[in-house]
């Protein structure tokens, strides 16, 4: 042992993570169960299952390395944590982490053997991939506005935690049909509260002179092969029946969901199979039951004490104002509802981040937010709240210095892209690379700062899967495969006008567009969009209208979108082009390749 | 008074509190392999400059035996090499120094960038020590040539390439094991502790008296500090494929690859 030692001089006051979500045991019986399987001691089957309930994938075409999927309850993520990813992610990974749309931090391409080291190094800073794959419930969301939003009721966060902890680990749902997701959402406007099992939205009612808490929820939404837009159970669920509402939904769904056929085995299919109302009086019913029989000391542990926000604003100069800050701040920076305090998003390429960007993050927590830590948002990004408004210049400053500096994050050029070919076995395309370069051409036509587009979304899986969730984007591609004579080339089906707001519903199915021509069609549909619209409006109402047959001018109808965008996709011969018939990122013609899925363990 | 073994105890790595005593008894030489405008500006104490590439320009035995006896290195002298690159080119100077047949070489268990952090002193002063007689008994036992591997992996020995995981699985020799050299390293030190290090090697199944190749891309420098990792928990039968992928990749041998997937483009780089 050294006496002489790096003295770390990190302040004591800064915030660690409140709750450990880790268990150190959990990484030793890891390491221990890959032996015995490397040994066949553990037959493929059963270790796939107990893989998965930890959190790891197998990766594309193998099965000797895996994506450990780090869980971040309610996005909630710290400076020590987003350093522990960046050493794991060198050590054991790529040298880059991805932040998905659950919320989620994703390593890939670490060897199985070294699954538990990973494990264990999250476990050390109170962090954990236990069942966030699997038939399990997976991350509890929490919108990454909880809490600063100008348009909540109140914060969710606690709850959103709360829940996280009475579910992680839970006997009652550690074999569940298929996997179970929760989402907490600040307001109408943020969340995705109705494309998941279970959605809550606050809500605040006033009753015997009193004014109560809780939620509007909404069940059996969900995005897939075939997706649905979930019901809303009551008019109000209080806070008291939260947790009782969730068992119920819980047991309802494990008692009564399909086992059998892979296809159909989330729970918004016994939703639509039973029907709504059916489904709706067994969960009611099934909740009495709960609420009788559960022991009294079955709540929800809310920790509601306040928080005490630290440091005030680090910028005693009057700062200048660096190039592009202006065209960043209104793109990326939406204000809270404190007065004097903004909340930052960081955009991302398809979620992607470098381990030296995370050690970046880290400092940023530390020095900008005066929450001291930050979340990953819902749309593969990562946002900084509580950043004081005068602090912004030095914060961008910051930013550009380490290549985060890209606007575009509150934007339409905030392209989601699943990790399709790049990871996963049941991928048909490259969705992750065209999500990259969909973005770079929208940044490079100054496309963010166009008001009209900035409520529409474009988001692309590589699957008719949905981890893209292509299904409630404003235009949204599936990956896929086409042929012309003997040739293969990658092509995308394009669906239009999803949204998953109030209104939420699922983008109509539009045309085929081959990948080499996704860009083109998506110029296009902004263009003839442009000399069609009115007054006022956007993208996504103009696309409504025109769903809705209530077109003007030369775009009456779905169809004549159709029309006018033929000669865009006309698939050219292998001879006249070539290019066309290979995928992004690679250098050879295309050829649809999957692996089995892992979702059935 | 009692006899001492004339056997030395290897040490693969020491620390700043036993480097620093040993420059104070004048006991040791010490290698800085950085550039020459490096070693300029500030060096540990008493440390003599060999910039790696200066070495790798000629490695053969006898110009490294002549840059040993240049520095005073005798048969009997300690030497510790350090770098500010994570140990990889130090750990390539300190194997071609035990390839020569020097029995006693160590890296510095840190970088001269974490030194200097630590606050501890330096020298701009260039030291020069009187020649020294240096003796060279080879030792092909820690060496792998291309021809070797072959025979060796059919007999067992576990080939392992210390590149990053997107370079391994781009392409590799056939059959080897990918441990990423960053995977070796501690925040603070060039290498983990040794418990850390036995446990990835076991997770990796790897008999603690198995055979062990390193290499990597081209000159033996993240392999180098492969090789001193495995040491360092007391494997004794450690190669270095020191010419490494580049050399195999010329002679156009037979590569592996992990196909049909864009993993490249997950990489925020």
């Amino acid at each position: 042992m050294s006496k002489t030692s790096l003295s770390q001089s990190k302040g004591d006051n800064l915030p660690r993570p409140k709750i450990n979500w880790g268990k150190l045991e959990e990484a030793e019986k890891f390491a221990e169960m890959v032996k015995l399987f490397r040994r066949g001691k553990i037959n493929r089957d059963d270790f796939r299952r107990f893989r998965l309930q930890h959190g790891a994938y197998g990766s594309r075409m193998t099965d000797d390395y895996s994506m450990v999927r780090v869980k971040v309850p309610a996005g909630e993520v710290y400076p020590e944590q987003l350093e522990r990813l960046a050493l794991l992610s060198e050590g054991f990974s790529i040298g880059s982490a991805h932040v998905s749309t659950r919320q989620n931090f994703q390593l890939h391409w670490i060897a199985l053997e070294d699954v538990s080291e990973v494990m264990r190094g999250l476990a050390e800073v109170g962090m954990t991939s236990r069942e966030a794959c699997g038939n399990s419930v997976r991350n509890v969301m929490c919108s990454p506005l909880a809490g600063v939003c100008t348009q909540e009721v109140f914060d969710p966060t606690p709850y959103a935690l709360a829940t996280a902890k009475f579910l992680l680990r839970n006997p009652m749902n550690q074999s569940l049909p298929r996997k179970f997701k929760l989402n907490f959402t600040c307001c109408e406007k943020h969340g995705m509260a109705r494309i998941v099992d279970i959605g809550l939205i606050p809500q605040k009612i006033d009753a015997d002179g009193k004014t109560h808490n809780g939620f509007k929820i909404f069940l059996g939404g969900g995005l897939g092969a075939q997706s649905f837009v979930g019901h809303q159970l009551e008019e109000f669920t209080s806070e008291e029946d939260l947790l009782y509402t969730i068992i119920a939904v819980i047991r309802v769904y494990d008692r009564m969901g399909n086992r059998e056929n892979m296809a159909r085995n989330r729970m918004r299919y016994l939703v639509n199979e039973l029907g709504w109302e059916k489904f709706q009086n067994i969960v009611l019913k099934e909740r009495a039951m709960v609420r009788v029989t559960q022991s009294i000391m079955v709540k929800l542990d809310l920790d509601k004490i306040p928080e005490v926000l630290g440091k005030m604003s680090i910028s005693s100069d009057t700062p200048t104002k660096p190039e592009g800050f202006s065209r960043w701040m209104k793109s990326n920076v939406i204000s809270q509802k404190q007065n004097g305090y903004s909340s930052v998003f960081l955009t991302l390429e398809s979620g992607d981040v470098t381990s030296n960007q995370l050690r970046t993050m880290a400092e940023i927590a530390r020095e900008f937010s005066a929450e001291g830590r930050a979340r990953t948002g819902f749309l593969q990004d990562m946002v900084f709240r509580w950043v004081k408004d005068e602090d912004l210049p030095k914060l961008y400053s910051k930013l550009l210095e380490v290549g985060l500096a890209n606007p575009g994050a509150l934007t339409m050029a905030s392209v989601i892209g699943c990790s399709g070919t790049t990871s996963c076995n049941l991928a048909l395309t490259n969705s992750h690379r065209i999500a990259k370069e969909i973005q770079r051409k929208f940044l490079e036509l100054k496309l963010d700062v166009d008001d009209d587009l900035r409520d529409a979304t474009i988001k692309i899986s590589g699957c008719p899967n949905s981890c893209g969730q292509h299904e409630i984007a404003t235009i949204g591609f599936f990956g896929g495969g086409g042929r012309m004579g003997k040739e293969m080339y990658p092509l995308y089906s394009m669906s239009l006008g999803g949204r998953s707001d109030e209104q939420a519903m699922l983008g109509l199915t539009c045309m085929k567009v081959p990948a080499k021509r996704v860009i083109p069609a998506i110029l296009k549909i902004i263009e003839i969009f442009k000399s069609d619209k009115k007054n006022g409006e956007t993208l996504d109402s103009w696309i409504h209208r025109v769903i809705d047959n209530d077109g003007s001018n030369g775009v009456k109808s779905f169809n004549d979108i159709k029309e006018i965008l033929k000669p865009v996709v006309v698939a050219p011969t292998i001879e006249q082009d070539k290019d066309f018939y290979v995928d992004y990122g690679n250098d050879v013609s295309y050829h649809a390749r999957t692996g089995k899925g892992e979702c059935a363990a | 008074m009692c006899c001492l073994s004339k056997e030395k105890i290897m040490r693969p790595t020491i620390d700043v509190d036993a480097l620093r005593s040993e420059i104070r008894d004048k006991s040791v030489r010490v290698l800085d392999i950085r550039k020459e405008e490096d070693y300029k500006q500030s060096h540990i104490p008493d440390a003599v400059n060999l910039p790696l590439a200066n070495l790798l320009a000629d490695d053969s035995p006898e110009k490294v035996l002549q840059y040993a006896q240049s520095f005073g290195i005798s048969d009997e002298t300690p030497v510790v090499v350090y770098d500010d690159t994570f140990g990889a080119l130090a750990s390539r100077v300190a194997w071609t120094l035990q390839y020569i047949g020097h029995e006693d070489v160590s890296l510095l268990d840190i970088t001269y960038g974490t030194w200097k952090k630590m606050g501890l002193e330096t020298s701009t002063e260039k030291t020069s020590f009187d020649k020294k007689n240096h003796s060279l008994k080879l030792r092909p036992e820690i060496l792998a040539t291309v021809d070797y591997l072959g025979p060796a992996k059919e007999k067992g020995a576990i080939l392992i390439d210390n590149r990053e995981r997107l370079n391994f699985l781009e392409n590799h020799i056939p059959g080897a094991m990918n441990i990423p050299y960053r995977m070796l390293a501690s925040p603070d030190n060039i290498l983990r502790p040794k418990e850390e290090l036995k446990r990835l090697i076991q997770n990796r199944n790897i008999a603690p008296d198995a055979e062990v190749i390193t290499y990597c891309g081209s000159v033996g420098t993240l392999s180098g500090l492969g090789y001193y990792a495995l040491k360092s928990i007391g494997m004794e039968n450690v190669k270095l494929y020191v010419r490494s992928f580049k050399e195999w990749k010329s002679l156009e041998k037979p590569i592996e690859r992990q196909n049909d997937a864009n993993y490249w483009d997950l990489s925020a780089e």
